[in-house]
């Protein structure tokens, strides 16, 4: 077996029976990059000797009796985590050669743990697309093929594309991401990995880069179900220096993953059922359906009535929020700066010039929703419905333990392919979006595969703070599916 | 008889309204733990937070808001249980996030209310609409540099509450009161210390005019004022330019103005067209802020008591006329030390001594009360050897002299000067029958010419050294010549 090969729990078990070190994995890991990335571009910084130091430094606390809980894993980082003495670029230029003074609260968590960063990954700029399309740093490609056809390269999904490029490529153990409005479930969907968006508080968002504060959660994604339990127990925890953070017990999440799901109830949104949804979307969807009811849940259909004013919402909601959190970039202080004539068109060039035209059209939309005499037809509107939304989930969860949907509309598309259709862009959302404005958790888990061959996930969401339900069903849904194929490129085949 | 300023059409009325930013006493800054000293090295008290740096988050400082709740409970307000932050969004270069974490909608004091006091005498009560916290900005350096502009981030972030009246002032004396009486009970409550020089306190000063009985015309804000002198020439300022617009034909926009101190008249700095629009909606990093009841009770009886109080009890219990208790209780500092000189002695004689002589010691030295050459701890000592008889009036009166130059106590000085005032019947007799022996010419003389008595007194003093206590060498000098 190859050491690129190994899931967290299995290395962590390699590791601690002495089979492999953490040097060696690491080591491999960063041979996998040198080899793939030219092509993959799914990491945009590489911290190779730093990657080897922590990782001797992480066998000798090992041969010391020190190991913490994730110790000597090689692990990728979304470049839009801020880590202490390494360049932060959110996939942006405006941000330029910045490099943090300070680590984000969930990689210290990591480091605590003993993980190994390899590096820094790849993006939409500022975590805003669904395709990576929109990163300053290029895109990035899906390791997936479909069929026979290896000359069209697929989008990895976004915003946290390069993490799960990475991940499935076999560039990393397991990667952070962040999820706004499924930036986690949609590229875990189309590169056939998990991954969870947490409970919106479960992660602290301090050193995170800010895109959408009332929706932006940190997760993980990786190749098991059970591995993104591992890396979230790690992430998670409460954080004084981020006030929406929770104050709320870390279970173990990985035991959680063991539980089964005999006499769970578990709900089947009839709104999520899309005019046009492509047949093979559905028959994924009841095969899931099929193998939680073989496994002793009872299948419940329910109704989320607002759900068709979740998409409209959230793009009021999240443009308002980035428009805001964004004008820091002003190239006074750090980043990015093209001098002007007077203090204005300092600005103009400089955010001209530094960011891309996805973020540019939200700072705009943004801007517009929050301006006098739009306020309260959009953004007041928008929040409004949003409780409503949240409501539908609150009584929902009265009746059932979980709740179960595609992940994504369609699997990965073709690079260009909804460029020039913001729109049809942001229909990929349609099925998240619902999780990040009710704040309550949601993984993807691979289940299937589309007629060509590509990767298909459905999607679990689960009451605020009972991730572990999530990760029963899930983890149910990932034994039940069984799936063996790797993706065509990877490291090493 | 209300004031008014009288044109060409005959007299106007003022309307006033104050909005009042008050830099609020803390270790800390509003949303970081960044020192908030004055006068510090610039950049030196900024942390990435105050800088607006990627993925940083605000945290509310607990004892801000504690400061605001004892605030609103001076200001007699409501304190509202739930408030939120909002952002006000706005680009400028000493702006470090682009946005202002301010509180619009839902601020943490609603309506109060305070009461003025006017030189006649009277009272007038003036409302106050809201209080809220605010962080404030930068300083952006335009002189420092030929092409560049310099920014200080030291205050950026630092905690503000901003304190709206309702327009209920009517002359530039009421604007005045107003801000004196509010400035007072920030220093009293210790939630402000109101140093306007150095910014901790600086008023927005809204105005309009009127003719009797009409409704409100278009107001204009005079912004950033910073002595309550230049409030009260703002006020007058602003409203003469105003009436002249009116009554030349023309109509008075809606803008902000600056107050040009070394003219005296104030000028445009933006008009309404030119107004921000600052996309306000609520701060997402921030839950919204709830005030126990409990701990707002808990603040309650921790306050100090306020100036209007202290007033009072000062005129009921020590018996002090309504102007020398105000006086005492315009500075908690002086206030403080006249309790420190009265506690156990005769209240009366203390304020009188303290408002006497002391404060025309400190007049003369041009010092304040909180480096005052004398301590109360020493004049209070000072009338003990009043009462005690030790010291003459008069000669109290040169030993706080030699206190004041030399800072030593009262005793050590009387002893250094052997200024004991002499009270032996014994030695006094002897003296006075001394004087008598020495000149029955006089003793003739008194007896169809009383006021000579004087004159007797001057010789005994004379003869004592003027340690003599005067009193008794009266007393004495009475019963030998009458007798």
């Amino acid at each position: 077996m190859h050491p690129t090969d190994f899931t967290i729990r299995g290395a962590l078990e390699a590791l601690s029976e002495g089979i492999v070190t953490s040097e060696a994995l690491t080591a491999a890991h960063l041979r996998a990059i040198e080899a793939l990335n030219p092509r993959l571009n799914a990491f945009i910084t590489v911290t190779a000797e730093r990657a080897m130091e922590a990782a001797r430094a992480s066998d000798t606390r090992r041969a010391n009796g020190v190991a913490g809980k994730l110790e000597g894993i090689p692990l990728a980082i979304k470049d839009l985590f801020c880590t202490q003495g390494v360049r932060t670029t959110a996939a942006s230029r405006i941000l330029g050669e910045f490099t943090p003074p300070y680590e984000s609260t969930v990689t210290s968590n990591l480091l605590r743990d003993g993980a190994v960063f390899l590096g820094k990954v790849n993006l939409d700029e500022f975590a805003m697309g669904s395709s990576n399309a929109t990163s300053a740093f290029g895109e990035v490609e899906n390791p997936w093929k479909r069929g026979n056809d290896d000359g069209t390269t697929l989008v990895p999904g976004g915003s946290s594309g390069g993490s799960a490029a990475a991940v499935a490529a076999r560039l990393a153990m397991g990667a952070t991401a962040t999820d706004t409005g499924g930036s986690i479930r949609q590229p875990a969907a189309f590169c056939g990995i998990a991954g969870i968006k947490p409970t919106y508080g479960r992660c602290s968002r301090w050193g995170v880069v800010a895109f959408a504060s009332s929706l932006d959660t940190p997760g993980p994604v990786a190749r098991t179900v059970e591995d993104c339990a591992i890396l979230l127990e790690s992430m998670s925890g409460h954080d004084p220096k981020d006030s929406t953070s929770a104050p709320a017990p870390v279970p173990d999440f990985a035991a959680a993953c063991a539980r089964g799901v005999k006499g769970l109830r578990i709900g089947v949104p009839r709104e999520y059922r899309l005019e046009g949804m492509p047949e093979e979307i559905e028959a994924l969807w009841q095969q899931g359906l099929a193998w939680l009811r073989a496994e002793g849940a009872e299948i419940v259909d329910i109704s989320l009535p607002h759900t068709k004013y979740a998409l409209p919402t959230y793009y009021i909601v999240a443009p308002a929020e980035a428009s805001s959190n964004l004008a820091r970039y002003d190239g006074v202080r750090y980043g990015l700066r093209r001098d002007g004539e007077d203090l204005r068109d300092l600005y103009e060039r400089t955010r001209a010039a530094g960011f891309g035209d996805e973020v540019k059209r939200r700072i705009m939309i943004g801007t517009y929703v929050l301006s006098a005499g739009y306020y309260d037809a959009y953004y007041l509107k928008a929040q409004k419905v949003r409780t409503l939304i949240k409501r539908d989930f609150d009584e929902a969860f009265r009746g059932v333990d979980a709740i179960v949907t595609p992940a994504t509309p369609s699997a990965a598309f073709a690079a260009g392919e909804k460029q020039d259709d913001p729109v049809a862009m942001y229909l990929n959302d349609v099925f998240t979006v619902t999780a990040n404005l009710a704040g309550i958790p949601g993984m993807t888990v691979p289940a299937g595969y589309d007629r060509q061959g590509l990767p298909l996930g459905l999607q679990v969401l689960g009451r605020a703070f009972d991730e572990e339900t999530v990760f029963a069903v899930s983890a149910a849904i990932e034994h039940a599916a069984g799936l063996t194929k790797l993706p065509q490129v990877r490291a090493f085949a | 008889m209300s004031y008014t300023i009288s044109g060409e059409t005959g007299p106007w009325e003022l309307v006033i309204g104050l909005e009042v930013h008050a830099q609020v006493t803390s270790n800390a800054k509003l949303f970081s733990g960044a020192a908030t000293g004055f006068g510090a090295e610039p950049n030196s008290q900024v942390s990435f937070v105050d800088a607006g740096f990627p993925g940083m988050l605000p945290v509310i400082n607990r004892e801000c808001v504690a400061q605001a709740v004892r605030t609103g409970l001076g200001l007699n307000a409501q304190v509202n249980p739930w408030s939120r932050f909002d952002r006000k969004n706005y680009f400028y270069a000493d702006l470090p996030q682009g946005y202002q974490i301010s509180q619009f909608a839902h601020p943490i004091v609603g309506e109060g209310k305070i009461t003025i006091e006017l030189s006649d005498g009277s009272t007038r009560e003036i409302g106050i609409t809201r209080l809220h916290l605010e962080q404030d900005a930068g300083k952006s350096l335009h002189d420092q540099h030929p092409g560049k502009s310099y920014i200080d981030l030291n205050r950026s972030g630092v905690a503000l509450m901003e304190i709206v009246s309702e327009p209920d002032m009517r002359s530039p004396e009421e604007a005045g009161a107003y801000l004196t009486k509010l400035r007072q009970i920030l220093r009293y409550l210790g939630s402000c210390d109101g140093n306007m020089e150095q910014g901790s306190l600086r008023a927005d000063v809204n105005v309009s005019v009127r003719k009797a009985g009409e409704g409100f015309r278009t107001r204009c804000e005079v912004k950033n004022v910073n002595s309550i002198r230049f409030v009260m020439q703002a006020v007058e300022a602003e409203a003469r330019r105003q009436i002249e617009v009116w009554e030349s034909g023309g109509t008075v926009d809606q803008e902000t103005r600056l107050f040009d101190t070394s003219r005296g008249v104030t000028r445009s700095m933006r008009s309404k067209e030119d107004a921000h629009d600052y996309r306000y909606f609520p701060d997402p990093d921030l839950p919204p802020l709830v005030i126990e009841p409990g701990w707002i009770e808990e603040l309650k009886s921790g306050l100090p008591e306020l100036p209007d109080a202290r007033r009072t009890r000062y005129v009921n219990e020590f018996g002090l006329s309504a102007y020398d208790a105000s006086v005492l209780v315009a500075e908690k500092e002086t206030a403080a030390f006249y309790e420190e000189v009265a506690a156990g002695r005769d209240p009366k004689v203390a304020a009188n001594w303290v408002m006497g002589d002391f404060f025309a010691i400190l007049n003369r030295m041009g010092r304040g009360i909180e480096d005052s050459p004398v301590s109360a701890k020493h004049l209070g000592a000072l009338l003990d050897l009043i009462a005690d008889r030790t010291l003459s009036g008069k000669m109290a009166k040169e030993v706080l002299e030699a206190m004041a130059e030399t800072g030593k106590p009262p005793g050590t000085i009387v002893e250094e000067r052997g200024l004991r005032q002499v009270s032996d019947t014994g030695a006094i007799e002897a003296a006075v029958d001394a004087i008598i022996a020495a000149n029955p010419d006089k003793v003739e003389q008194y007896r169809a010419k009383p006021t000579l008595f004087g004159w007797f007194v001057g010789q005994v003093m004379k003869a004592m050294k003027g340690q003599g206590n005067p009193a008794l060498v009266n007393e004495v000098l009475k019963a030998r010549l009458d007798g």
